[in-house]
């Protein structure tokens, strides 16, 4: 009986923190813009300004971008993730938290919740303006599946990464520098331009670092075809991240939080 | 003291970052129902003992009890009975005054924390503000929500740390009015300032930190005493008289303020002292126009005691 009151507690603490990072996420204009607008702004200029120019073979320029703007999108939501857990780090809330009998594990899980809701969100948002602007999937139900289990395993990854750097970082300003270091991984992919017409250096680079193989299965689930090794070395270079990050930060977490 | 009696026991409490001692074996008895006060300067250990109470940090060494509950083997229970209300405001800004009350009600696992909130807002004059964003609040008024936040759980021990860094003279005054009623209501206030006048105005009990250890403890009054050095003051209405009044006391140590034709006599404090000043000025005809006897501040007794620390320090 204890035990199941202290899960369901734990479960009512979970959701009360997550309650109120969602908050912040919904109510600063600032994130919605970044995290969703910046994206479509960059998916318009991409399909509208360079896609014309862009080789991409017998796919159309807009299908070959999505799964690119789509980490484009949580890559800069996961930046948010790292800031508000600095905050709550340097202004002294953890501690009140910490001084409380309330479960530890919601007060990270309330961050990781959030991250992996609100970049669910803005994923779909950013398929929706995709299909209005000719987005078109030739996905059966199993390609979706593995692709979003992808992205999900992705998102999870990206947030603890951003927690480690959220618990580490000295203040907020700092603390979201490392997601424009993903970003610039992103943009030496072949997220944006077929990794083919890239100098020798760039292309080994490009097509050995993580985020190819993840656009790569995520492409070819959505359109339809099999991702084959690409979803394999997707899914491991995630689970690697994951594992690296979730056991630094709960390690970071227990030393600072005695 | 019997043990129920006491709120908070610290024995031989330790505690070290990395290889710089921060904490060199501090005690403390604290009464149920009182304000105590630790006083010290920056980087005495203040906020460390803090930490280290509200089971943040776990101590190198010593015992800490709180309500007779043990901060190490019991530290769930402990955070039931406790509140911290730390140095920053720790209050959500794009939260509204009454959900951040909400949110800690719901952590709390309160039945009613509808109501519980409505009377807190009241209470802390923020009804008008319940439902504006924090963001919009001034000093004062997060201040007051962290301590209506800190309340909700009922606890019998609240720990402010520096409840009164950064504001403003009003606001600072309103806040001790808070404490003052909180004491009254019998919780335990635990608190840290830099501020002697503050010790001063609020606590029953002061304990002085220093350099990690517990200098002096008592109350104002007593550590007051502790300086046997009262003085006191003469005015003249003619600033000439000066010199001549101090060949005239030439056995006590004095100073002059001659803008104000002012004359500060060190005594021992006793009657027999005084009298016989005033005597000597009475039998040479010299009229004294303000007469008033000085204790010694807490501001006094503060840097006496550092003082004295720092020397022994020394040698």
């Amino acid at each position: 009986m204890a035990m199941l009151s202290k899960v369901k507690n734990n479960i009512s603490d979970t959701m009360v923190m997550t309650g109120r990072v969602l908050n912040y996420t919904l109510r600063s204009v600032d994130t919605i813009i970044t995290v969703v607008a910046m994206p479509v702004l960059m998916m318009l200029m991409f399909v509208y300004v360079f896609g014309g120019s862009m080789n991409t073979g017998s796919i159309k320029y807009v299908n070959y971008v999505v799964p690119g703007i789509v980490l484009m999108c949580i890559l800069s939501g996961i930046a948010y993730t790292a800031v508000r857990l600095n905050n709550d780090v340097t202004k002294g809330i953890f501690e009140r938290f910490h001084s409380m009998p309330i479960a530890k594990s919601a007060i990270l899980g309330g961050h990781v919740l959030t991250s992996v809701l609100f970049n669910s969100f803005s994923t779909v948002v950013i398929l929706v303006f995709g299909f209005v602007m000719g987005f078109r999937a030739g996905a059966g139900i199993a390609g979706w599946l593995l692709a979003a289990v992808i992205l999900l395993i992705f998102t999870l990854a990206m947030t603890w990464t951003a927690v480690m750097f959220g618990l580490l970082a000295s203040n907020a300003e700092g603390a979201g520098v490392f997601s424009y270091i993903l970003l610039i991984l992103l943009f030496i992919s072949s997220a944006f331009a077929p990794t083919q017409t890239m100098p020798p250096a760039v292309r080994i680079f490009a097509e050995n670092q993580p985020m190819t193989p993840i656009i790569e299965a995520v492409r070819s689930l959505l359109l339809g075809g099999s991702a084959g090794n690409n979803a394999i070395t997707a899914i491991l270079w995630c689970l690697g991240i994951l594992i690296v990050t979730y056991i630094a930060s709960v390690g970071i977490y227990k030393r600072k939080a005695a | 003291m019997f043990k129920a009696d006491i709120a908070i026991s610290v024995k031989g409490l330790e505690k070290s970052y990395k290889k710089l001692k921060v904490l060199k074996g501090i005690n403390l008895t604290i009464k149920k129902g009182s304000i105590f006060a630790l006083l010290g300067a920056n980087g005495a250990g203040k906020t460390t003992t803090v930490k280290i109470l509200t089971t943040l940090l776990k101590p190198d060494k010593g015992s800490v009890q709180i309500c007779g509950l043990d901060i190490l083997s019991q530290a769930d229970k402990v955070r039931g009975a406790i509140s911290l209300t730390g140095q920053y405001a720790a209050v959500d800004e794009v939260m509204t005054g009454k959900e951040n009350l909400r949110m800690i009600g719901k952590l709390r696992h309160l039945s009613d924390v509808n109501s519980r909130a409505d009377e807190l807002l009241s209470r802390f004059e923020l009804t008008d503000a319940a439902d504006r964003r924090v963001a919009a609040y001034s000093g004062g008024m997060r201040r007051r929500l962290d301590l209506a936040m800190s309340l909700l759980g009922d606890p019998s021990v609240i720990f402010l740390d520096e409840p009164t860094t950064g504001l403003d003279p009003q606001s600072r005054i309103a806040m001790w009015k808070i404490i003052k009623e909180l004491s009254r209501s019998g919780i335990t206030v635990f608190l840290t300032t830099q501020y002697l006048d503050e010790a001063d105005q609020l606590a029953d009990q002061i304990a002085i930190l220093n350099d990690g250890k517990i200098v002096a403890e008592g109350t104002a009054a007593e550590l007051k005493k502790l300086l046997p050095h009262g003085h006191i003051e003469l005015k003249f209405n003619d600033g000439k008289l000066l010199q001549a009044v101090r060949d005239l006391l030439k056995e006590y140590s004095s100073s002059q303020d001659i803008q104000n034709s002012t004359l500060s006599v060190v005594t021992d404090g006793s009657i027999k002292q005084i009298t016989d000043i005033l005597n000597k000025l009475e039998k040479q005809g010299i009229p004294v126009a303000e007469f008033s006897q000085k204790l010694p501040t807490l501001e006094e007794v503060f840097l006496a005691i550092i003082g004295e620390n720092k020397e022994k320090e020394a040698i």
